[in-house]
């Protein structure tokens, strides 16, 4: 018997009981789901999938109109481009550039925002309120403007896009996992911990940061579509990845100015653009109230 | 309340001051600035009064220092393309920037609160829905698309279909000419606006106090429009801050589309040129726009929140 008078203890969420909680969701938002796993698909089997290269076109090809319009040839489902690309292709290899600066630079400004988040919420004091600053100050600063200096002074190139975004990204997952880190520091477990003669880095993250993951899953799928409407605008004002490379934003500026000649030049990516960021946004309320509603504030 | 207000002004100066030293360093790092004025024809004596007039023999405190005591009286030398001082390039573009945020703004409050209320009051309904898919679209669909897809639709197609188009696509001649680039802009606010205030509303039309209200016999009217929209407003208000600081940063986007003649096309096209000295004057005058929004609804939110006021 003395087994069952265990202490009752608050417990944090383990992934493993997460991973039961989600095979248990009724009601999966399931088109968003699928244009979500089309779109990582297409983005890593790019080369694959696309029919034509993505970067060579011939010129006699060139401002096709997609297959179901007149004059349209079912070689270029989508049409061509003004240097006579394919469309289809194009848009394949965006998803790509995409999917990377959106991965990559989540990756990053999480790793960051989980570390200073940690640090803040655990030490307090003068480190608390110096990472606080930190982030306050660079929440108001326009993201968009601060990315064109930048670019402008450092230049383009994969890394420097994705850094930029990063930096651009981990402040709201510092002030989230702290905020989360100061309510979980006063439980009973963390406590307990203590007394059992726990190691700091130890409590931090083997109590602590599982009950920060659910707030991060769910920051993180909202997280990405902005990511990636921040990567297609700078790609779009030509300070994105460096041309010839298909980035969404750039190839809907290509037909900026031929819009009454090629319609379709701006009209597919931006389509491409639209669909992945609104599954995305589906998809993260739709977890977000499964996983962590009071989140829901964030909006 | 003071305590709450002091930190607030605090924060802004200091971000100020990061923006300028981001932009100092990003200035130096970007390379030579003497390489815009002078060439490879230039003699030695060129180069060293180009040096000591742009202070660069000193170290990069002082000139740091010097940038910012400038900067302080609005001087932040001439605009490289221009020739004349950077302010006064800047200040001719202000009031296109500024007509454009304010069309862009009551634009996302006329079509955002009606719509967010009412589709709160009548959820489920078809008003409902087709707040949905306006806000769908405003937050998922990327700016500078939406507004090549509406000068597609209204003007490129519509000439097409009609003759001639609805509105003008792109410029400042016509007063007609500011529908298109409002709209893009402030669509993205219209969509927040309108979600923001349909959760709220249903969150307070769900509290005990309204529940009370009801119970004694409150009109419906009344409890819509006095008990809970009241409430409601606070989130609203909160973001319409913000909302005034990044239709800064939206008209980046839209300027260059409609070839809006205001402040974002100016840094776009400082940016393309590399003109430093128009780019840094720009760069400060929109972060100063940003800050004094968001720190002018800091303050009125301390007057509106008691909370706020008396912790």
């Amino acid at each position: 018997m003395a087994a069952d008078a265990t202490l009752v203890v608050q417990q944090p969420a383990a992934p493993a009981r997460i991973a039961r909680k989600l095979w248990q969701f009724r009601r999966w938002p399931l088109i968003p789901m699928f244009f979500l796993v089309l779109f990582v698909f297409t983005g890593i089997f790019a080369p694959l999938i696309a029919p034509h290269d993505p970067e060579r076109g011939g010129l006699r090809d060139r401002n096709l109109p997609p297959a179901w319009e007149a004059g349209g040839s079912s070689e270029f489902l989508l049409g061509t481009d003004h240097l006579g690309r394919d469309m289809l292709s194009r848009v394949i290899f965006g998803a790509r550039i995409s999917l990377a600066v959106a991965g990559v630079t989540l990756g990053v400004g999480m790793v960051i925002g989980v570390a200073s988040g940690l640090i803040a919420g655990w030490y307090g004091g003068w480190l608390d309120e110096f990472l606080m600053r930190i982030v306050d100050i660079k929440l108001a600063i326009p993201t968009i403007l601060l990315a064109l200096v930048l670019v402008l002074a450092l230049g383009q190139s994969f890394l420097i896009i994705v850094a930029i975004l990063a930096i651009a990204v981990w402040p709201r997952f510092a002030r989230n996992v702290r905020g989360e880190v100061l309510q979980l520091k006063t439980m009973d477990f963390v406590a307990l911990a203590k007394v059992a003669g726990a190691s700091t880095p130890r409590i931090l993250f083997i109590h602590i940061f599982p009950g920060v993951i659910n707030t991060l899953i769910v920051l993180a799928t909202l997280e990405v579509g902005i990511v990636i409407l921040l990567e297609s605008t700078l790609s779009f004002l030509g300070a994105g990845v460096p041309p010839p490379t298909p980035a969404w934003g750039s190839m809907v500026s290509d037909g900026r100015d031929r819009l009454a000649v090629a319609w379709w030049i701006s009209t597919m990516p931006g389509l491409a653009i639209m669909l992945v960021v609104l599954s995305m946004n589906l998809f993260g309320d739709w977890l977000r109230d499964r996983l962590d509603p009071r989140l829901r504030q964030l909006n | 309340m003071q305590r709450y207000l002091l930190r607030r002004i605090l924060l802004a100066v200091v971000t100020l001051l990061a923006v300028s030293l981001i932009i100092f360093v990003m200035s130096r790092a970007a390379g030579d600035p003497r390489h815009v004025y002078l060439d490879d024809y230039s003699t030695q004596e060129d180069w060293d009064r180009l040096t000591a007039s742009l202070g660069l023999d000193k170290p990069y405190y002082q000139q740091y220092g010097i940038f910012l005591g400038s900067a302080l009286k609005g001087d932040f030398g001439e605009s490289i393309k221009e020739g004349r001082p950077s302010m006064e390039v800047i200040i001719e573009r202000i009031p296109a920037t500024l007509q454009l945020g304010l069309a862009a703004f009551a634009f996302s409050v006329i079509v955002g609160v009606p719509l967010g209320i009412l589709s709160a009051v009548k959820r489920g309904s078809f008003l409902d829905m087709a707040g949905k898919v306006v806000a769908l679209v405003g937050q998922s669909a990327p700016v500078f698309w939406l507004g090549l897809m509406l000068v597609f639709l209204f003007s490129v197609r519509w000439n097409d279909w009609f003759g001639n188009s609805l509105v003008p696509p792109y410029g400042r001649q016509e007063i007609s000419s500011i529908i298109l680039p409002a709209v893009t802009l402030g669509w993205f606010y219209a969509a927040a606006n309108l979600r923001l205030l349909r959760s709220a509303m249903l969150n307070v039309m769900d509290s005990e106090y309204v529940k009370l209200a009801r119970a004694k016999g409150v009109s419906n009217n009344i409890v819509i429009w006095k008990h809970s929209l009241r409430n409601a407003l606070i989130p609203v208000l909160t973001f319409a801050g913000i909302t005034l600081g990044s239709l800064v940063t939206g008209s980046l986007v839209v300027e260059t589309v409609f070839a809006w003649p205001g402040l974002g096309q100016l840094a776009i096209q400082a940016l393309a040129g590399n003109d430093y000295p128009l780019l840094q004057a720009v760069v400060i005058v929109f972060t100063l726009m940003y800050v004094a929004a968001a720190l002018s609804v800091d303050i009125m939110y301390a007057y509106i929140d008691p909370r706020i006021r008396y912790s």
